[in-house]
């Protein structure tokens, strides 16, 4: 055995790279649960590449054969159930995973130098995850699947000058048709396999630089780090079981419990249901969007740039943050700012699942006004973050010098 | 002296050579980018050919043209009365009833909110006595101009013709 490891070993170094990047990779002591979260991530997109595979095998993205393929695999395909219920629930936790992801790497600084690369990929990949999320959704062709595809690439023509005929380019057509399925059906297969591409890169960045930690200060290596296996292994795998059993409940006792009913109706261009919503993960932007109303002609146009740029400004976050101090657990007002965006976060999501004239105690409060502070307060997180920490209003508490 | 003019003759043809690749690479990108576009059949389907012989006074039917839902409203005296009352009032997009109608009892509509692209709901469900779009709550009136909420645009009127009196012709054969 060591015979052939060494043999292959001089052509191409395995265990080298084995040892430093994972068994070996020096990793903080200190790091806690939220930093299974990436992993887990990870941990989903092999299920979902790997149901998804095999649910392309007995599906058909045709206008016409789409929604009865779906209901073969249910009905027909031997354990099709499970292959959806899995694939539709992993998008699910998916997002869950992807937005504790993200929410810890703002809690704890891992945006700062010198890892705003690795951010900015991470970024890349959240984008690419919602295109890929949202493309899946249109495919079983129920009622939600064609008038969300329908609501969401009208979007496109409220750019200036060329909106218009870029909506028919994406479509094929002069509205969401066979053509728009076909190729979203393609894209849907052809943008995971990027993304395992920019994940590798990822990686590559993360590995680079190495892991932030919760006290949020430069490492020594040894005297602060434990080689990753069997340390951060057993941590990780140990998470993977508790996520797994959560979802396993929804897969197996509540398969639809994320989904909408209207989406078991075939799609019909002809007749629009009274109350589109998109998937929750995309609820608090969707709400966003529909925010920006006041501005007469331009709304259409501001509420698709708002919806944007709430995603994009994490781009510039690593340069909003000036204070001295990576991780809030010593940054006072960074951490109720921090937790206020969150709970804000959700709200968002609220007013975005309910009807947009919808209103709290009987008319006294319009939801759309709840929607506005709440866009407010989204943007304003990130302005705020940059005012207390250049102008030097917050003061850290002291952060320990080693682990 | 002569190094020097070795150096730019070679920039030159690096420059050339580059943007020769370049202009290569956009050009074979074109078919491929053209071939999402609309196909031949897709195409083909710009009119739709519609009998109203039979469409009652009041009634409305709704007929798909290139995929997409139109309303043809054989409408009432009370509805053009209401829509040309509509003409005097402040209108978000201004528009006289007389321009968006051939023959004053024929009204067609591209049933696509202007807003997201919904379908509205059939004549006399929005205030105004027209449509009202239930996905983020736009209504139109009898002439289906928009008259509250968020839509910026009236329903668009398609292009059509009659064929013969009874005989209505949706869109435009292209070429």
């Amino acid at each position: 055995m060591s015979k052939i490891m060494e043999w292959i070993d001089a052509r191409l170094p395995v265990t080298e790279l084995i040892k430093s990047q994972a068994t070996e990779y020096p990793t903080p002591k200190n790091l806690n649960y939220w930093w299974n979260f990436g992993s887990l991530a990870l941990m989903v997109l092999i299920i979902m590449i790997a149901t998804g595979l095999f649910l392309a095998m007995h599906y058909k993205p045709d206008a016409l054969l789409a929604f009865n393929s779906v209901e073969h695999i249910m009905r027909d395909v031997n354990y099709g159930w499970l292959l959806r219920y899995m694939h539709a629930n992993g998008a699910t936790f998916f997002f869950i995973a992807v937005y504790i992801h993200i929410l810890r790497g703002m809690y704890y600084g891992s945006y700062r130098a010198p890892r705003e690369i690795l951010w900015w990929i991470g970024i890349v990949i959240f984008f690419m995850l919602m295109g890929t999320a949202f493309m899946g959704y249109v495919l079983p062709w129920g009622q939600m699947s064609y008038w969300g595809a329908a609501v969401i690439t009208n979007l496109m023509s409220a750019i200036p000058v060329v909106g218009e005929d870029l909506v028919v380019w994406i479509w094929g057509g002069f509205s969401v048709a066979d053509p728009t399925l076909n190729r979203f059906f393609v894209l849907h297969f052809l943008l995971p396999l990027l993304v395992v591409g920019v994940v590798v890169v990822h990686l590559w960045a993360l590995h680079a630089v190495h892991s932030n930690n919760p006290v949020g200060i430069d490492v020594h290596e040894g005297k602060d780090t434990l080689p990753f296996h069997p340390y951060f292994t057993i941590k990780d795998l140990y998470g993977m079981g508790v996520f797994l059993i959560i979802y396993c409940y929804f897969v197996f006792f509540a398969p639809n419990a994320f989904l909408e009913a209207d989406n078991y109706i075939p799609a019909d261009p002809m007749k629009t249901p009274a109350h589109i919503v998109p998937e929750w993960y995309f609820l608090p932007f969707y709400a966003i969007l529909r925010s920006i109303d006041f501005l007469g002609a331009f709304s259409k146009l501001a509420g698709v740039i708002a919806m944007v740029a709430s995603i994009a400004i994490l781009f510039i976050l690593p340069f909003l943050d000036r204070s001295p101090v990576r991780s809030f657990r010593y940054r006072p007002l960074s951490k109720q700012l921090f937790w206020l965006f969150v709970v804000n976060a959700i709200i968002l999501g609220w007013v975005g699942y309910n009807p947009p004239d919808a209103s709290l105690f009987h008319g006294a409060i319009p939801l759309i006004l709840i929607g506005r502070t709440c866009t407010a307060i989204y943007f304003g997180y990130f302005v705020l973050l940059w005012l207390i920490t250049a102008l030097n209003i917050e003061k850290p508490r002291p952060v320990p010098k080693s682990l | 002296m002569a190094i020097e003019v070795e150096e730019n003759r070679r920039d030159f043809l690096i420059l050339t050579t580059s943007a020769f690749g370049v202009a290569g690479v956009a050009a074979a990108a074109w078919p491929f980018i053209r071939s999402w576009s609309p196909s031949a059949d897709v195409l083909a389907q710009a009119t739709t050919e519609v009998d109203i012989s039979t469409l009652q006074k009041g009634q409305m039917i709704t007929v798909p043209w290139q995929g997409k839902p139109v309303f043809i409203l054989h409408r009432t005296p009370e509805m053009i009365a209401m829509a040309l009352k509509g003409d005097g009032e402040s209108l978000p997009d201004p528009a006289k009833d007389a321009d968006r109608v051939k023959r004053p009892e024929l009204l067609v509509l591209l049933a696509i909110c202007t807003h997201l692209g919904c379908v509205p709901q059939p004549i006399g469900t929005g205030s105004y006595g027209g449509f009202l779009c239930p996905c983020h709550g736009s209504h139109y009136d009898t002439s289906g101009r928009i008259r509250q909420g968020p839509a910026p645009r009236n329903l668009e009127v398609p292009y059509y013709d009659f064929k013969n009196p009874t005989t209505l012709v949706i869109g435009k054969a292209l070429g």
